[in-house]
């Protein structure tokens, strides 16, 4: 009865997500204040319907009942209570009931906090953001339903899959969606500006903050994805390139362009046609990223077994929108007028160098993204691009943006003379000099000579940004300087900071990272990168669905105990699925990783060993940039600032 | 006409920039694409020596075989039509059994062996990998229409 009920949520809210895209639009069009004034109740009953069906569902799956076939197929009685509760996203449908959710939030947040905007702005950001609701809404029904009963009921459910009954898998999809729905949010805003024909300041002012808040939560989502392929697949990677990644990371891409160009739209009202132009491409994107994962036409990790006539209806939408939006953009960007100049030595000039960049970077990551798809889809041969592509492309035109990035916040608005670039020279000689004792240093500890231009390049960059970070903290407050800079200022220097830290710990766990395979006796211990590790014994354990085996490794370095870790290898009973399990002692300086892999005839196992350098310097430096994003967001200047004119 | 001549000269440095972005793009687009091959196509020739490829199909049951260190594994795969040994040094992932689909990458050896450094491993235990899942199609199809007239 109560899926029932959630079902016919579900419904209602199609229905009011329906209202909210016609009324204020038609509303909006037509002048009518009766229409326009409906935005934010239809809004708000849509949240308030598609929150009741997530209730509903949640229920079925606290239940276990598996008279629901999503429950049946992803929960099982003994599945502990809160992946129960997470095994709601977990599948298909859910996910998808997932990305409305947040859409609903994203939309009730922008109802509450657009009141001080202008009535038919808001009435028309409200609608577009309806629209693509209804889309979502009505590919749930159509073709995803997550309520769809199953009869005769199953007597039991087949579990999750064991990958995503893990912590990090609780909150990492609801963060990427917040992130990838966010930008919807961006790309209401510059439809709405597009169809009134106004972009100015105040627009970028309202624009800013939401976007800001799309991207952290965006950056948090890969983040804590990259951490669990890290922890949980078992391979000591970080970063694949796989396809499910890039499609997270492209809109990553042009949405951190896109909220610089916010920057530029705002202070000096320039590159306005660029803005809207970055906000279609960060939501397009973003809805790339969902047909892509959710599809199935990619090959990766993530592909789990899907259904194609799904990706259809999501490439329609995506045509849709995509092709709607750059209609009128064509059509009406011309009106929004053009910004103001600066000279060619500016910090406009290297915001848009940036930007250009960023672009070609999302577009490099979508050529071989797409490329191996576009190949097959035509029968032309199998092919795939992997993780040396990518490199070679990232890290080239990666190094100019993190140069830009520092030199851009230390010159004026509008343009200087060339000898301000005098200034530079101190910073550049002490990177080049910090860089260069750091080279030194990695070809000591790895004891290699020349540790490899990569390395040389990124420790280089880590340095210029932290030089160029101190030296813009002292111009901003030095003598006779009395103010501090305001929360948004700080938020810049700490996500620029956090680039300069990701970095470290990108390159050196690249360069000094180490592993090793063994095969080991219970008893017997082996050297590996300075440590002595000992294969205490292998016993048997069992949790509330698996059953495994625990391996006790116990790590010493010079005789003194470092670390006692305990990698598993478990067996799903239910889905009859093994897992790995690894241990890792997490370090400042360097983490070890451990995996058990097979057990050998003859009672041998075999343990893999990963030595890695600095992995927590990626973290940390991730966890900075969300940190000064954060900051940037409640910066009081955008509360005081949206009032209406 | 100043700042027209400085304009000119910003996009002109740009456009420079931006196609020497697009070669570099292009050219390691080039060098470092992956051809997934069937073991049909490997006995045919088509896998060029040295160069990494993938190669897809099913793990033929009761091929796999461990060397004394124990790392060292052997197996064959197979599209149902051709054999293609396999070499690999490492941690199988936990989804490779005998008698399922199985992706890996290496290059093709001199002597007919395929050294693979990676062995892909997929996220479901229901779920054949598109590459291994093709490789056996296309066999099939090429046996099927080798039997017409």
């Amino acid at each position: 009865m109560i899926v029932e009920f959630g079902h016919f949520a579900l419904v209602l809210a199609a229905v009011m997500a329906l209202v909210q895209a016609v009324a204020p639009l038609v509303g909006a069009a037509r002048a009518s204040y009766g229409l326009m004034v409906l935005a934010r109740p239809a809004a708000l009953a849509q949240f308030g319907c598609v929150v009741i069906a997530w209730g509903c569902l949640t229920d079925a799956f606290v239940r276990a009942d598996f008279s629901v076939r999503l429950v049946a197929n992803s929960a099982h009685s003994t599945t502990p209570l809160i992946y129960r509760i997470t095994g709601v996203w977990g599948s298909h449908e859910g996910a998808l009931l997932l990305w409305v959710l947040s859409l609903a939030a994203w939309t009730l947040a922008v109802c509450l906090g657009s009141r001080r905007l202008p009535l038919v702005f808001a009435a028309r950001v409200i609608g577009v953001l309806g629209a693509v609701s209804t889309g979502f809404l009505v590919f749930m029904l159509a073709t995803s339903n997550p309520f769809v009963r199953l009869l005769p009921a199953a007597g039991e459910g087949r579990d999750l899959n064991p990958l995503l009954q893990d912590p990090g898998m609780i909150i990492h999809p609801p963060l990427l969606y917040m992130g990838y729905v966010g930008f919807a949010v961006a790309f209401a805003f510059a439809i709405a500006a597009l169809l009134g024909g106004r972009l100015d300041a105040a627009w970028a002012r309202w624009a800013r903050p939401w976007t800001t808040l799309a991207w952290v939560f965006l950056t948090a989502g890969i983040v804590l994805g990259s951490g669990w392929s890290y922890y949980e697949l078992g391979w000591g990677g970080w970063w694949f390139w796989d396809p499910v990644e890039n499609a997270s990371f492209m809109p990553w891409l042009v949405g951190t362009a896109l909220i610089h160009s916010l920057a530029v739209t705002e202070k000096r009202g320039a590159f306005r046609g660029w803005t809207v132009l970055l906000a279609i491409g960060a939501f397009s994107l973003s809805l790339l990223g969902t047909f892509l994962v959710r599809s199935g036409v990619v090959s990766s990790v993530h592909a789990f077994a899907a259904d194609p006539a799904r990706g259809s209806f999501i490439l329609v939408l995506l045509v849709l929108v995509i092709g709607a939006s750059l209609l009128l953009y064509a059509w009406r960007a011309p009106r929004l007028g053009g910004g103001g100049h600066f000279g060619l030595l500016s910090r406009e000039t290297t915001l848009l160098g940036n930007n250009v960049l960023l672009l070609v970077v999302a577009a490099s990551v979508l050529l071989g993204t797409l490329y191996p798809l576009a190949l097959d889809a035509l029968d032309l041969g199998k092919i795939s691009v992997g993780p040396p592509y990518f490199e070679a492309v990232f890290v080239p035109l990666m190094a100019p943006v993190v140069v830009l990035m520092v030199v851009g916040p230390l010159l004026r608005w509008k343009g200087e003379a060339v000898r301000a670039l005098r200034r530079f020279v101190p910073g550049a000689v002490m990177a080049l000099v910090l860089g260069a004792l750091g080279v030194l240093g990695v070809s000591r500890a790895a004891a290699v000579g020349w540790p490899g231009w990569r390395t040389a390049l990124g420790l280089g960059l880590a340095a210029w940004v932290a030089v160029g970070c101190v030296q813009l903290l002292w111009e901003r407050i030095k003598p006779p300087r009395v103010s501090l800079p305001p929360a948004a200022w700080w938020g810049m220097w700490l996500a620029h900071f956090g680039v300069g830290l990701f970095i470290v710990g990108a390159t050196l766990v690249g360069s000094l990272q180490s592993s090793l395979d063994l095969r080991m006796r219970p008893g017997e211990s082996a050297d590996f990168a300075g440590y002595a590790v000992r294969l205490v014994q292998v016993d048997e354990r069992s949790g509330p669905n698996y059953d495994a085996l625990a391996a006790t490794l116990d790590i010493s370095r010079a005789g003194r105990p470092v670390a006692v870790l305990h990698p598993e290898k478990r067996f799903y009973r239910t889905i009859g699925m093994p897992m790995t399990e690894a241990a890792i002692d997490v370090g400042l300086f360097r983490d070890l990783y451990a995996a058990l892999g097979e057990q050998l005839p003859g009672g041998d196992w075999i343990v893999s060993l990963h030595d890695k350098p600095f992995i927590s310097w990626i973290w940390a430096g991730c966890a900075m940039m969300i940190l000064g994003g954060l900051l940037a967001v409640v910066d009081r200047r955008y509360r005081r600032g949206g009032r209406r004119r | 006409m100043r700042a027209r001549q400085k304009r000119l000269l910003l996009v002109a440095i740009g456009m420079v920039l931006l196609l020497g972005a697009v070669a570099l793009v292009l050219s390691a687009f080039r060098e470092n694409l992956v051809f997934a091959l069937t073991p049909s196509d490997v006995r045919a020739g088509k896998a060029p020596q040295g160069r990494t490829v993938r190669l897809g199909g099913q793990v033929v049951p009761g091929t796999l075989a461990r060397e004394a260190d124990g790392l060292t594994v052997r197996f064959v795969v197979t599209d149902t039509a051709e054999n293609v040994d396999v070499h690999y040094r490492g941690v199988l992932p936990d989804l490779f059994r005998e008698g399922r689909g199985a992706v890996v990458q290496g290059a093709l050896q001199a002597d007919g062996r395929f050294v693979a450094t990676e062995v892909l491993a997929k996220h479901d235990e229901n779920y054949m990998p598109p590459e291994a899942a093709h490789a056996l199609e296309a066999a099939h199809r090429a046996a099927t229409t080798a039997v017409r007239p």
